[in-house]
């Protein structure tokens, strides 16, 4: 039995660009507990479903949080819908699906950059962003914004992306692909990077289950789940399989991420093949929302929730937005435990925290 | 699309007494947690705990309206990954929530208001 | 800005912004914007930064976090407050645990507006930072100088 001490790790800190704190009891060099305690980001953001009437709350559910904001926007819409049983056009739903695609390629180069920053590797930090860039540019091409673009309404989109648009998405896919391969085989063959995640927080199949982590996180450790199975947007008639690994370790993390973005690459180059020439955008949205729904969408960061509930009421009774990595924090502390103290910033990461979307 | 799932999402209308027993006949059927949250509407909280089955996608909500007063117990001895969906509850609409195995005792999100989104309390500020 | 002598280096805080904020000002720190060629650096240490950069508005729990940032950092000391929320508060200012933007904590020098903030405001709101910067120390030593004159 070592020394038993309290070391606090955040809210600020290097490796975190948000804050969170966690108190680790550690024994000697291992860390034994994790107490997290959250709440530095807590605005009460669902406490605007009372002042902001169902149109409004488009764009405040797209600022949830700014790096899978259109996907946040997405599923609030998709929720209403639901309640007024309309079905979105379809050129509308095709739009959807490859803003959210290119949302998942940035977030996904997002984190593997910080990654690299994670465990040393500056360089590939920097490139892994510059790459972000040309999807970014890609987003103001389309939308006109970097990160938070509001295209989405009830009933549609608000823009179209023109043919010649479509064409500069399919030419810039392509050399960002090439580019990513390069990348890829740092992050899959680097001997430093292997021995630095492999094996490092492994959690099992049975643990990821109890303990309800989701997305590319549950997938490492071989829960075969991904929403967009449900068939949301465009999904059901692109050819999709998700992608699954047995390892559960951190290495088994950066492989799926690494995967899904070529995955992405591929669901847009076939949705842009496939998008219909229709000029309606959205249908036309009568009344207000009565009735109650549970939305289910994959985000970058796994399964996210919205629950819509309305009264015939221009304001709703209730807006529930349930983010992955609040499901995600009892598997972190989980995992925490027994690893190296070195090793926790690295782990902590791993999960893709996204604080502000948890806290809300 | 290897496999399309669309499944019928069930709502089922449950009392407080029997939220135990149903949470642990349906981890026992494969379900596993999702979510928990409460609303706070016509002065009566409804809460409603989430499972979802992923094998099929199938989403199963327990229901329970209550009225503000009434004790609910927590059902983190049978699913651990509930504390902070519970503690949400308690913190944010002051659903009276017994026995959760993490309790923060209302200090999750240290919020200066007490119970922002559930009943208004007479004479406390604002 | 004519006579810079001086780099200062840059913190960086996310008080409660949505993240938008937050990844642009990193954004503006990688390749393709690089606001390091303008002579600053980013640290994560307090105690040795210059500048503060602020996202997102002031709610209960990160007030005395921001407070005490503020306060390690050594005089003098620019603060540049990034995005409509640390501005102002934003869409979230009617939200229960907001109390506004930067300001309502700590003194705000320049505000940057934008949700998100464009990485061009932001290198423009640093550069503007870095001039100020540069005349507050020049102040600050002139009095020092005037003061070791008057104790001779």
């Amino acid at each position: 039995m070592g020394n038993r001490s309290v070391i606090p790790f955040g809210p600020q800190h290097p490796v975190l660009p948000e804050p969170i704190h966690i108190d680790l009891v550690v024994e000697d060099e291992k860390v034994v507990e994790a107490v997290p305690s959250i709440g530095f980001i807590h605005r009460g953001l669902e406490s605007l479903a009372g002042k902001r009437d169902f149109n409004q709350l488009v764009y405040v559910a797209e600022r949830t949080c700014g790096i899978c904001s259109f996907q946040h926007g997405m599923g609030y819409c998709e929720a209403v819908e639901h309640i007024f049983g309309v079905e979105v056009p379809k050129r509308a739903k095709y739009l959807r699906t490859i803003w959210a695609e290119l949302a998942r390629m940035h977030s996904h180069l997002l984190w593997l950059g910080l990654l690299a920053d994670g465990f040393g590797y500056e360089n590939l930090f920097y490139q892994c962003w510059r790459i972000r860039e040309r999807i970014l540019d890609l987003h103001e091409l389309t939308a006109g914004g970097r990160l938070i673009f509001s295209v989405n309404k009830v009933g549609g989109v608000l823009k179209d992306i023109p043919e010649d648009k479509l064409k500069e998405i399919l030419r810039t896919l392509d050399e960002v692909d090439d580019e990513l391969r390069v990348i890829r085989s740092v992050f899959f063959e680097d001997r430093s990077v292997i021995s630095r995640l492999k094996g490092v927080g492994v959690l099992t199949k049975e643990q990821v289950n109890e303990l309800g982590a989701v997305g590319p996180f549950a997938r490492a450790s071989g829960v075969r789940v991904d929403m967009r199975t449900l068939g949301y947007a465009a999904y059901p008639e692109l050819s999709f399989a998700p992608i699954v690994s047995n390892d559960g370790d951190s290495y088994a993390r950066c492989f799926i991420r690494m995967m899904e973005l070529f995955q992405s690459i591929k669901l847009i180059r076939e949705a842009i093949g496939k998008i219909p020439a229709e000029k309606e955008l959205e249908v036309p949205i009568k009344g207000n929302p009565d009735g109650e729904y549970f939305m289910r969408v994959e985000q970058p960061r796994g399964e996210a929730f919205y629950y819509v509930k309305g009264s015939g009421k221009p304001f709703l009774e209730r807006m529930r937005i349930r983010t992955p990595t609040f499901a995600n924090i009892p598997a972190l502390c989980e995992m925490l435990k027994n690893a190296d103290l070195a090793d926790v910033g690295l782990l902590v990461l791993t999960i893709d925290p996204c604080i502000s979307c948890t806290e809300r | 699309m290897e496999q399309i799932n669309i499944p019928e999402d069930v709502l089922e209308k449950t009392e407080v007494s029997d939220l135990l027993k149903r949470a642990l006949e349906l981890k026992k059927a494969g379900f596993r947690f999702s979510q928990a949250h409460a609303s706070y509407i016509d002065e009566k909280f409804e809460l409603s705990y989430s499972f979802s089955n992923y094998d099929n996608y199938g989403l199963h909500t327990l229901r329970i309206v209550i009225d503000p007063e009434t004790e609910v117990p927590s059902i983190t001895e049978i699913i651990p990954a509930a504390v902070f969906y519970e503690n949400e509850m308690k913190e944010l609409y002051g659903v009276k929530i017994s026995m959760i195995s993490v309790d923060y005792n209302n200090r999750l999100y240290r919020i200066r208001q007490e119970t922002p989104m559930g009943p208004k309390k007479t004479g406390g500020e604002e | 800005m004519a006579n810079i002598t001086r780099s200062p280096w840059l913190l960086h805080y996310d008080g409660s912004s949505c993240n938008g904020c937050d990844i642009e000002v990193l954004a503006c720190l990688t390749p393709v914007y690089d606001a390091e060629r303008l002579g600053v650096m980013n640290t994560g240490d307090p105690m040795q930064a210059d500048i503060f950069l602020i996202t997102g508005g002031i709610n209960e729990q990160n007030r005395p976090t921001v407070k005490q940032l503020y306060d390690q950092m050594p005089s003098p000391k620019v603060v540049v407050a990034v995005g409509v929320c640390a501005c102002t508060g934003g869409i979230f200012k009617e939200c229960y645990n907001i109390l506004g933007g930067a300001d309502t904590t700590i003194p705000v020098d320049i505000y940057v507006p934008g949700c998100a903030a464009r990485p061009e405001a932001i290198i423009d709101g640093i550069v503007k930072a870095v001039a100020l910067f540069q005349k507050r120390s020049d102040d600050y030593k002139a009095k020092v100088k005037e003061k070791k004159k008057a104790g001779k």
